[in-house]
């Protein structure tokens, strides 16, 4: 594993084409259930289900593009679960939260592989997701819900849209930080390499532990 | 229905104001079910008058005609027994959509124009804009949409709104025998109802009353009950409202996500704004992902 991560020209392999994949995944499938509901959440996005072949069609596809991002989900979680776990430096890193915000990050402790905003987001998306699908399930075949299980539906019908918020406000944390504040964020989940001068600022301890060297004070 | 925009009262999904300018009286059915004899010569007209294929009916041990309304059949007489210190007795309830002043079939919807309410009271789906969610399914409180597996589509009674639209009674009204059932304004309808439970409660139904829900304000279709007191015994909710879910999720929980979102959005951009993006460490090279 340590040597595998380190490719020749001092580059180092941040994903791996199947996390790649995976993320694309659940990231176009995400895009286009945003779209889809959004357009079901309020008239004013209705132009939206035009967009995608009208309302019949968007009603019809969002359930099994649903299922897609389901898949993916549980998927990133067999594959990142155990570098996700929440940790007591994570708990540290959380304290300092203020401090990364303003980009003080002298002041913020060093990361392994993700920093604990990165690990809650994974959290947020895996439940959600979970939350997701179950109500999903409800509302798809809702017409099959016997009268006396009614109440699913009512569930749902609340559950469902504030899972879709959650996942909307860490979605859009998510492709800010990636694109925007993070430089070379994007191109490591596209490509999957960065510099070490990257993994260093960002991700000191993981750096560190695929080298096989202990972390450097700066 | 084509040609009667100026007569909607409210569209699903529809932020702005309804197109209707025109005034109307609003009207209802009336269905006295102490008088009823369970005939079904109701059920045979809605079918006719819609054209609605003949189904195959399930024996249930009653007289009713099969368990529950169906996409393509709209119009039931639900037939229970109920056994009072006085004896037994037959008691036959027409289900059908109740056209409710306010609908949470319309409320609930999120295609634009698939649910409308006329001018007069008259709650419709339309089908060519039904996306076919299944959400008014959710948002009746009487178990009426009814979902075809075929067209992706709900239906369900519309009131004969053509017959109605040209100044006739619904189908079902006309061909009632014993004038249990009866269509006119609504103020004309509550009149013959009140009248009506004064005679009931002077005859030893002391309990009887007039079923016109004010939870959803009040029905297209008033019903007089001799056991007044006791709905659930015709499979009536006593106090029907629109679903507390649909209400949150249409009016607090939908305006507190619009924030939500839109805050994000401004959240992000002035944090760029304010501070940018993360430099990294390093000689300078490093700042650099692409350069090679």
């Amino acid at each position: 594993m340590a040597e595998t991560r380190i490719l020749p020209g001092g580059r180092i392999l941040r994903y791996t084409l199947v996390e790649r994949l995976v993320h694309w995944i659940a990231g176009f499938s995400y895009v286009y259930l945003l779209l889809n509901g959004l357009a079901l959440w309020t008239p004013w996005m209705w132009w939206m289900a035009a967009l995608l072949g009208g309302g019949p069609v968007a009603r019809a596809t969002h359930p099994w593009v649903g299922l897609i991002f389901a898949a993916s989900v549980i998927w990133m979680y067999r594959m990142w679960a155990s570098d996700m776990r929440i940790t007591e430096e994570d708990r540290r890193w959380n304290r300092a939260l203020g401090h990364y915000v303003r980009h003080e990050d002298e002041a913020v402790p060093a990361v392994g592989r993700f920093n604990a905003g990165q690990k809650y987001l994974f959290w947020l998306m895996f439940w959600s997701g979970i939350v997701l699908l179950l109500t999903g399930m409800v509302l798809w075949f809702t017409e099959y819900i016997p009268w006396s299980l009614r109440y699913l539906r009512y569930v749902s019908i609340i559950v469902h849209p504030v899972a879709f918020l959650l996942t909307l406000g860490g979605f859009i944390i998510h492709v800010y930080m990636g694109t925007a504040v993070v430089q070379g964020g994007f191109s490591s989940v596209i490509r999957g390499e960065v510099t070490e001068n990257w993994a260093r600022t960002h991700h000191r301890l993981w750096l560190a532990r695929i080298t096989g060297n202990a972390p450097t004070k700066k | 229905m084509p040609g009667k925009t100026l007569e909607l009262k409210r569209v699903s999904a529809t932020s702005t104001a309804s197109p209707g300018i025109r005034e109307a009286a609003t009207v209802s059915k009336l269905i006295d079910t102490s008088t009823c004899i369970g005939c079904k010569a109701c059920e045979v007209a809605c079918q006719e008058w819609n054209d609605l294929p003949a189904e195959t009916t399930v024996q249930m041990g009653t007289y009713q005609t099969m368990p529950e309304t169906a996409w393509n059949f709209w119009n039931l007489i639900k037939f229970h027994e109920y056994e009072s210190g006085t004896g037994l007795h037959w008691l036959m309830r027409k289900d059908q959509c109740m056209h409710c002043a306010d609908p949470g079939c319309l409320k609930a919807c999120p295609a634009p124009g698939a649910i409308v309410q006329y001018n007069n009271g008259l709650v419709d789906f339309q089908q060519e804009n039904c996306i076919g969610c299944g959400y008014c399914i959710a948002g009746c409180p009487f178990d009426i949409p009814r979902f075809n597996q075929s067209t992706k589509k709900v239906y369900k009674c519309t009131l004969c709104v053509d017959r109605v639209s040209v100044g006739l009674e619904p189908a079902c009204i006309k061909a009632c025998p014993t004038s249990c059932l009866q269509f006119g304004t609504k103020d004309q309808m509550l009149q013959l109802a009140d009248k009506r439970v004064k005679q009931l409660r002077a005859s030893g139904y002391t309990q009887a009353a007039v079923y016109d829900p004010p939870g959803v304000g009040g029905t297209g279709v008033v019903t007089v009950l001799s056991f007044g007191d006791q709905p659930e015994l015709y499979g009536l909710p006593r106090d029907p409202t629109i679903p507390l879910a649909v209400q949150i999720w249409k009016s607090p929980l939908k305006w507190l996500g619009n924030l939500a979102i839109i805050g994000g959005i401004i959240g992000t951009f002035v944090h760029y704004l304010r501070f940018g993006p993360k430099v990294v460490n390093g000689n300078g090279k490093g700042a650099k992902q692409r350069g090679e």
